[in-house]
């Protein structure tokens, strides 16, 4: 997969990311009725005491990191960024940041509440995968980065 | 590219229109359950008891399932009462609804453990509805959480949905309404002991039992009309 084809299926799964992500905050600002949530436990999972993280909704902390994502991946597209590693860097570090909140939120619904809700499942798969791709990108970087020069020689 | 930007924009506007659609029709608590009943009828019902009812004190409570109050006494005085004088056949407890205007899921909440109480679950559906009472703090529709209750209580979701679509239960809980208030009942929880309305400062489960152990100490027991009655009680229809 070539750098530009990785940032847009980036963009493309961080676009799905924040409109899952806006859907639970504004439920959990009171926008609607109860989440459409099949037979999961979405209800248990949003009206317990981790779906709140420093004062605000776990789900705008999605809606923030999902849109940051989605804009550096844009960014990122120009022919310009495309050879640069600071790019494939920026973006697995959000990445990084994204998965550990996703690895604590999702301890928190398997072993402290016990109940899974699907939103969060879709969530959790979407940036494990931006993950997967951003690591990639970063090790394709490296691999095709030119060896070092020595000015001395 | 240019193509690439033109397939993300309809994506934003189909994920868009996905989430208005799921947040318009989310649904929400059915009306007829939710609200007061159009008429007042007396169906005979006089609110679930648990213990003997050779009990030879009866003591039953005027309840809001939205109220923190009764929510803290449901989870800190409740099993004590229960352990000491429920099952010991000391005292039968007879619940009653009192919904308070004041708050919005009240009537809802209360029809649910009706519903819970038409498969034999009453007793159930209030610890689930008591034990879980953040749903009363957020002010969100609780409605599907609810259901994951009545899924959790060990009902068929499907026939507590179309017992809580139906409101079948709206005119009985507007009647033990009423009949709280023509009792003078002014709060929740409200108790009355063999009738007589509780007014001390604080309803705790060792008031409870110096009073139940006074009558007790100070009454004959109750002729046996038969036998068999010592087990405790659930979700008993009392006519």
């Amino acid at each position: 997969m070539t750098a530009l084809r990785q940032r847009q299926t980036i963009a493309v799964l961080a676009l799905v990311g924040f409109f899952v992500a806006l859907y639970l905050w504004l439920h959990a600002l009171g926008v609607g009725g109860p989440l459409k949530c099949g037979t999961g436990a979405c209800e248990t999972v949003q009206t317990s005491p981790w779906a709140v993280f420093l004062g605000f909704p776990v789900a705008f902390y999605g809606v923030v990191g999902y849109g940051a994502l989605f804009v550096v991946a844009i960014v990122a597209m120009r022919p310009a960024a495309l050879g640069r590693r600071g790019w494939s860097s920026m973006l697995f570090a959000m990445a990084s940041l994204g998965l550990l909140f996703t690895l604590y939120l999702t301890y928190a619904e398997l072993f402290l509440i016990h109940a899974i809700c699907r939103w969060c499942v879709t969530s959790a798969t979407i940036i494990t995968a931006i993950w997967v791709l951003t690591f990639l990108a970063l090790r394709t970087d490296r691999a095709a980065s030119p060896p070092r020069q020595d000015p001395q020689a | 590219m240019n193509r690439f930007y033109v397939v993300l924009a309809v994506l934003a506007v189909v994920l868009g229109v996905a989430v208005f659609a799921l947040l318009k029709t989310g649904g929400g608590a059915p009306a007829a359950a939710a609200g007061p009943p159009p008429a007042v009828v007396d169906d005979g019902f006089r609110g679930y008891t648990l213990g003997s009812s050779d009990a030879r004190v009866e003591i039953t409570e005027y309840s809001d399932f939205e109220c923190p109050f009764c929510a803290n006494f449901a989870t800190v005085q409740m099993p004590t009462i229960r352990d000491q004088l429920i099952q010991t056949g000391k005292v039968q407890w007879r619940y009653r609804d009192y919904p308070l205007p004041v708050h919005k899921y009240s009537r809802f909440a209360a029809h649910a453990a009706q519903c819970a109480g038409e498969q034999g679950k009453f007793w159930d559906m209030h610890d689930q509805l008591f034990y879980h009472h953040q749903w009363a703090q957020t002010g969100k529709d609780p409605n599907s959480l609810f259901q994951q209750f009545a899924h959790d209580a060990g009902l068929d979701v499907n026939k507590y949905n179309a017992c809580m679509e139906s409101g079948r239960y709206a005119a009985r809980i507007e009647f033990s309404r009423q009949e709280g208030e023509n009792k003078l009942v002014d709060g929740t929880p409200t108790f009355f002991i063999n009738g007589k309305k509780f007014d001390g400062p604080r309803a705790t489960s060792d008031v409870f039992k110096q009073i139940a152990d006074s009558i007790i100490a100070h009454s004959p027991p109750k002729p046996h009309v038969s036998a068999g009655h010592e087990h405790e009680e659930k979700d008993h229809f009392v006519h």
